[in-house]
């Protein structure tokens, strides 16, 4: 060995490049924009006299939440848990399906451009046909109807993620003799993570809106769809949208927790621009 | 050459199907390569180099004729682990650091972690990256990544190393300080690989190579083998040799006697 081989160009920061989280900078934009959306909202009602039961103003809303936070909150949970468990077997089989997909391209050729279709087409029409198999008021009903409508777009995407490699990538491994079942493990399922992760955005946000419409086609009592339904149906708007409150909480807490999962597992996507 | 070829090709061919009818991408190639030498293959785009390469690491299977490996079929040599790759993308894996990337063909051979963590480690300090083990490939510049891919093609010590333009796609400078470092890993390594580099640059293949393979198009077929017998170690000082603007000229004008050739067909 000659002299020492020098770096040619300069690498970006680490502490730059592994930044992560979110500044103030990039919060306040958002939060101001929310709450001049909710005083417009709160000012509205006031001055033009809104009847309440057409729309409620953010502050009563509010009130009526407050008033009753842990029984919202408990059937909030009974909703919540039923998008949880059927996004979970819904994704899970999906990402199964999709690995099978890869391992029998037959399969693949017959089924992804069904799935595909099947991604586009309201499942949520279902309900009330899952509940004449499997019972309106049981749990699993919503839980089948959640997990249909999130198995297609993880399955579509989590097979688009396994077959992502690039040649080269693939030829790479084939130079080392890898057999398959190392090709999957250390270089298609790790490209199909962000691709996973997509897909599991997209299924938090739709499990909660299946759990909770599958609920106005009936469900127990204790549960948000048929709170929000039955009080709507009596005109208790407050009561209604302080539900509907408690389901964009949850809604929100579950894509968060996808969000945080997403950062946990995937440290090199850290401090990159999307 | 006492010794026997590392690498034979006997009147090789390679023809693929496509829409518009068979092709002809090589035709009865016949080429020997010595144990230790440094080939360039060059030649205009469709002479068929990519594949004549492809074809030594069983990455493509030939029409006809045989390729033999180290006295073997390519299909054994690969799987005996006889050669290490590079491409003209640096493809490192971008969710590994660099280390691990560099780590990865050992882990597949089933080497021990800190064995093999110690061999990327210093592998990665001789091609300059040893303060960048931990990042990720992305916080790398296309050289300082093509290096981290070069380190993972040489870290089980293949005894052939295949190039398809490695440095095709870096500016002129940093491509002129990584054909340099290539040649010291190249000879500092014992015993010294074989090397397969294509190229598309006539000084990058004059200043690398022990011979120069001149390839022409349609059908791919070896038109001139150029020696260079340019003294090593190559320097800075080397590219403004007289001996290596003669070959420059000479591989130049095989190069264009490929052209007119396929005028007057």
């Amino acid at each position: 060995m000659s002299a020492p081989l020098q770096a040619t160009t300069v690498a970006p920061q680490a502490s730059r490049a592994v930044r992560k989280g979110l500044s103030a900078r990039d919060l306040w934009p958002p939060l101001l924009t929310f709450a001049l959306v909710i005083g417009l909202w709160e000012l509205a009602v006031r001055f033009l006299q809104i009847p309440i039961y057409l729309l409620p103003a953010p502050s009563q809303i509010l009130e009526t939440f407050l008033a009753r936070p842990a029984f919202l909150l408990r059937i909030g949970l009974v909703t919540f848990t039923n998008a949880v468990v059927g996004c979970a077997i819904g994704a899970s089989l999906g990402c199964l399906v999709a690995a099978l997909c890869v391992r029998w391209r037959v399969v693949a050729d017959g089924l992804v451009p069904l799935a595909v279709a099947a991604s586009a087409v309201p499942i949520i029409a279902l309900s009330p046909l899952m509940g004449i198999w499997l019972g309106s008021v049981s749990p699993l009903s919503k839980i089948a109807v959640v997990a249909v409508m999130t198995f297609f777009p993880t399955l579509v995407s989590v097979y688009r993620g396994l077959v992502s490699p690039t040649a080269d990538a693939l030829m790479l491994m084939r130079s080392y003799a890898a057999p398959q079942r190392v090709v999957f493990a250390k270089l298609r399922a790790p490209a199909a993570l962000p691709f996973l992760f997509g897909a599991l955005r997209v299924c938090a946000t739709l499990s909660m809106i299946g759990a909770v419409v599958a609920e106005f086609f009936g469900g127990p009592q204790n549960a948000l769809g048929v709170y929000i339904k039955t009080q709507a149906g009596i005109l208790r708007t407050r009561e209604a949208w302080s539900a509907i409150l408690v389901a964009c909480l949850f809604g929100l807490a579950f894509y968060l927790a996808v969000v945080l999962a997403e950062r946990a597992a995937m440290p090199w996507k850290r401090g990159r621009q999307q | 050459m006492n010794t026997p070829p590392i690498i034979e090709f006997d009147r090789v061919s390679k023809v693929y199907q496509s829409g518009g009818g068979p092709v002809t991408a090589l035709l009865d190639v016949s080429l020997s390569i010595a144990a230790g030498e440094f080939i360039a293959l060059i030649g205009p785009s469709g002479c068929g180099k990519s594949t004549l390469m492809r074809l030594i690491g069983d990455l493509e299977q030939p029409s006809s004729g045989t390729v033999r490996v180290k006295g073997k079929t390519p299909e054994q040599a690969r799987l005996d682990r006889d050669y290490g790759i590079v491409f003209q993308a640096p493809v490192l894996y971008e969710w590994r650091t660099v280390r691990r990337n560099v780590e990865l063909p050992l882990e597949i051979m089933g080497r021990p972690p800190a064995e093999r963590r110690e061999r990327a480690m210093s592998l990665l300090r001789l091609v300059g990256l040893g303060d960048f083990g931990d990042a990720y490939p992305h916080q790398l510049s296309g050289g300082m990544q093509q290096r981290a891919a070069i380190a993972r093609a040489l870290s089980f010590e293949p005894s052939i190393l295949l190039m398809d333009e490695p440095f095709g796609a870096l500016d002129e400078i940093t491509r002129e300080r990584m054909q340099t470092e290539l040649l010291s890993l190249w000879s500092s390594a014992a015993p010294r690989p074989t090397v397969i580099f294509v190229t598309h640059s006539i000084p990058e293949a004059v200043f690398l190579a022990d011979r120069v393979v001149v390839m022409s198009p349609r059908p791919g077929r070896v038109q001139r083998i150029v020696p260079i017998d340019l003294p090593r170690p190559r320097v800075f000082e080397t590219r403004e040799s007289p001996g290596f603007f003669s070959l420059v000229t000479e591989v130049r004008e095989a190069l264009r006697a490929t052209e007119n050739e396929r005028v007057e067909v």
